[in-house]
């Protein structure tokens, strides 16, 4: 089954993504910043990248962009975390190398259609 | 799928609230004019938090307030606006309208709309916006098209759209879900095998979609990459209708590649802090109790082995290499058990930074409406007590608080006139003492004024015309029902209540508070609190047949009473002369109504206590061992007795008394020494009818 790295600061949202991933059989693994999300992806590998865009320590833009730049996650869908307001940052996480975005806020049957727009 | 989004409220309640106090901290710490960029991001980021959270979870009137702070927040983030100290009011009472609204959602109740409509204006008048709404993009689509006959999809990506991880494979298949689809690739971009740079795309396609599919449906399949390709979509029938449709695509891809330049100086400063934070898990409070139950059951079970052990090495001395195993297993038990404990009790345990966060905000609001310049220090943040505990201390220290602000430190022209400097500052501390914390709160302000206190005493009777009183007592005073001496009442402190209250709750922890004073210097005010309501290190001791608790951090010292010391007064009561000070004897047969016992005092043990300050000496009959006892409330199980702050249950299975040597010194000064009345007799029972206390 395809393996997610979820990544948000916010525990409610993780917990909200995981079990919904987790519900359609996805094997998810969580990390709270970008920091951690890079450590853990550089260690394993993964089918898809979320991530929130504000996070402490390292946000979601610069995690993509470390993401790209690493050989193993130069194609691997990245889905950046995003609310409405900020039409300029689904554009930096393109810019970033962002695959797309989810916009918050989302339920629970958007996440999983998202995700399966991009893992098929 | 449908998952119940009620299973996440309470992390989000959690988090939330979490995020409400850092950004409250965060603003109170704030350098105005010169704000710290991470700062600023710290708090934008937990409003960010707050307001996806609850959009998600449902709690849209969070997320709409939260926005427009949000919005005010981002500004400061990008630099475009300053921060004022006007901006970081109004976000502060924005945060306290947010904790309102998450406690109302949390908890029912009704929101104050009238307030947090106001602060909302507030905000959007500071952002200079009417009426702003959370969702300003995404409308403006043109009306959804759709046609009978199909379209035709002209698609042709950018060379580098294949890096972003977008499969032109997977649009297809999207694509082919909506209708009938026929796909003709050109691969006429295609270069000669040696240049061909397999991460590049130099296919395009051609597409045909028949069916009724409407044209949104098509947008949204390549909205994450409209920038990165050329999309044309005709409909199929009338080919003039799309005109429009170009120059809109073209307009959209300037205006993304503009903004997406100026973003990455706006969030240049996020990665710098960090790895300071400990990892830790959230565990529920009942579990935790639950575990921390089992423990004292264990410390029960122990000491009762530990004594059967000790019998039956008395008495079968035979066997001894058999004896001296089962020993050492004993102690290897107690010490585990010990240690077992320790370590669970540590769970509860929280930094006193919990409460002392709270103050900055109280002394940041307080001293502008009082017109007082202070300081705040807190030293000790990390001084770790228990979580119930912590919870209770927050009402007394927020009142003395306030009443350190608004009796204590004087005004910056009374203070100028006293020939101090015009900021007053307050000082809170903490430290661990022994089993117990103890939380110092001191100022610099005006003291304690005697003369007033004493007037007000006498004149409410609470003290007799020629009675002199010490300047302890006379300080001890305001903890005295009824007694307030400030000029003005004010909505600060309130009227003469609180200082009692303050007491009796610290007291109803297990604890003391005192006063020290020195007119025109300030006050220190010094709250002692056990770091746990649930075990204690007690002195067994023998009163008639009954075994008794008494806390050891409240004994001094145990001795004999030598007749040449004993000082009776006038058959009321009796004082002994411990080295140069006269202590009271309490008689703990007395007190608690026993039959029987010696009336002579002579030669008699006498454990010397101190509580509130006040020390006492309690006669016993024989001293027992020193052990943990786990504390089992006697309300609960039972009803409240003076004098008894809970029970105990010991190894053999009985029931002890802990004593409540404050609450024994208050009954000995109301009603001296009388002679037995109706005896009372501990509760008989056994472990299995004294519920557990939840400490």
């Amino acid at each position: 089954m395809a393996s997610i790295l979820a990544v948000d600061d916010s525990a409610s949202m993780r917990q909200m993504v995981t079990f919904t991933l987790k519900g359609a059989g996805y094997d998810v693994t969580e990390a709270k910043d970008g920091m951690e999300a890079l450590q853990i992806a550089k260690s394993n590998s993964y089918n898809l990248v979320i991530t929130d865009i504000n996070m402490p320590n390292m946000d979601g833009i610069t995690l993509t962009k470390e993401l790209r730049a690493l050989p193993a996650y130069k194609f691997t869908p990245i889905l950046t975390l995003t609310t409405e307001s900020s039409a300029d940052k689904k554009m930096a996480g393109k810019q970033a190398g962002a695959t797309g975005w989810i916009v918050k806020p989302f339920n629970p049957d958007q996440l999983l259609a998202t995700v399966k727009k991009v893992l098929g | 799928m449908s998952i119940d989004m009620e299973q996440f409220h309470q992390t989000f309640f959690e988090e939330s609230f979490e995020g409400l106090d850092i950004m409250e901290n965060e603003l109170l710490n704030l350098d105005v004019g010169n704000a710290d960029n991470e700062s600023i991001n710290t708090i934008f980021r937990s409003a960010h938090s707050i307001k996806g959270g609850s959009g998600t979870f449902g709690f849209t009137a969070i997320a709409e307030f939260t926005h427009v702070a949000e919005t005010l927040l981002d500004e400061m983030r990008d630099g475009t606006r300053q921060v004022t100290q006007e901006a970081v009011d109004i976000l502060l009472k924005s945060v306290d309208v947010m904790r309102d609204m998450l406690g109302v959602y949390k908890d029912g109740g009704d929101m104050d709309e009238e307030n947090n409509n106001a602060v909302q204006k507030e905000l959007e008048d500071l952002l200079g916006v009417e009426g702003a709404s959370a969702s300003d993009e995404g409308s403006n689509d043109s009306a959804n098209e759709t046609t009978a006959g199909g379209w035709q999809i002209s698609f042709r990506p950018h060379i580098e759209m294949l890096r972003t991880g977008n499969d032109p494979v997977r649009m297809m298949h999207a694509l082919g879900e909506l209708g009938k689809i026929e796909v003709v690739v050109n691969i006429s971009e295609l270069p000669s095998f040696a240049d061909l740079n397999p991460e590049d795309s130099f296919l395009s396609w051609e597409i045909t979609l028949t069916g009724d599919i409407s044209k949104d449906d098509i947008v949204e399949v390549f909205d994450w990459v409209e920038d990165e390709c050329d999309l044309d979509i005709q409909p199929i029938v009338n080919e003039s209708e799309n005109v429009a449709e170009a120059p809109q695509a073209a307009a959209s891809d300037t205006l993304a590649t503009e903004k997406a330049e100026k973003d990455p100086a706006a969030k240049k400063a996020t990665a710098k802090k960090g790895g300071s934070e400990t990892a830790s898990i959230r565990v529920g409070i009942d579990k935790v109790d639950e575990i921390i139950n089992l423990v004292g059951e264990l410390v029960i079970t122990q000491a009762m082995l530990g004594q059967v052990g000790g019998e039956i090495s008395e008495d079968e001395k035979h066997d001894e290499s058999r004896m001296e195993k089962l020993l050492e297993g004993l102690a290897q038990l107690e010490r585990n058990t010990r240690e077992i404990q320790e370590s669970v009790m540590r769970i509860r345990m929280l930094p006193i930074s919990f409460v002392f966060s709270r103050v900055p905000r109280l002394v940041h609001d307080l001293s502008s409406k009082l017109n007082k310049k202070v300081n705040l220090v807190t030293l000790g943040e990390g001084t770790e007590l228990d979580k119930t505990v912590m919870e209770k201390i927050g009402d007394p220290m927020v009142h003395l608080v306030r009443n350190a602000l608004d009796h204590g430190i004087e005004t910056p022209e009374q203070r100028l006139e006293a020939g101090k400097d015009e900021t007053g500052t307050l000082t809170l501390n903490a430290y661990h003492k022994g089993g117990n914390i103890v939380i110092e709160l001191s100022d610099d302000g005006a003291g304690i004024n005697k003369e007033r206190v004493l007037n007000k005493a006498r004149s409410n009777g609470l003290v007799g015309e020629n009675e002199e009183l010490s300047d302890d007592a006379i300080n001890d005073l305001i903890f005295h029902p009824g007694l307030s001496t400030a000029e003005a009442l004010s909505d600060v402190s309130g009227r003469g209540v609180g200082m009692d209250v303050v007491r009796k709750n610290i007291k109803s922890l297990g604890g003391s508070v005192r006063v020290d004073s020195t007119e025109g210097k300030g006050a220190v005010f010094t709250i002692q609190l056990p770091l746990t309501l649930a075990i204690l290190d007690g002195q067994l001791v023998k009163v008639g047949n009954e075994t008794f608790v008494v806390p050891l951090v409240s004994i001094i010292e145990s001795i004999q009473v030598k007749s040449d010391n004993l000082n009776g007064i006038a058959g009321k009561a009796d004082l002994y002369k411990l080295r140069d000070e006269y202590i009271p004897i309490i008689r703990a047969d007395h007190i608690f109504n026993m039959h029987g016992g010696d009336s002579t005092l002579d030669n008699r043990l006498m454990v010397v206590v101190e509580g509130d300050g006040h020390k006492a000496g309690i006669i016993v009959d024989d001293l027992l061992a020193q052990q943990q006892v786990v504390i089992k409330s006697l309300e609960t199980n039972y009803q409240r007795v003076d004098g008894i702050s809970g029970a105990t249950i010991l190894g053999d299975g009985t029931v002890a008394l802990i004593l409540d040597i404050s609450g024994m010194i208050d009954m000995y000064k109301e009603k001296g020494t009388p002679e037995p009345t109706t005896p009372v007799t501990p509760p008989q029972g056994n472990d299995s009818d004294i519920a557990d206390e939840a400490a």
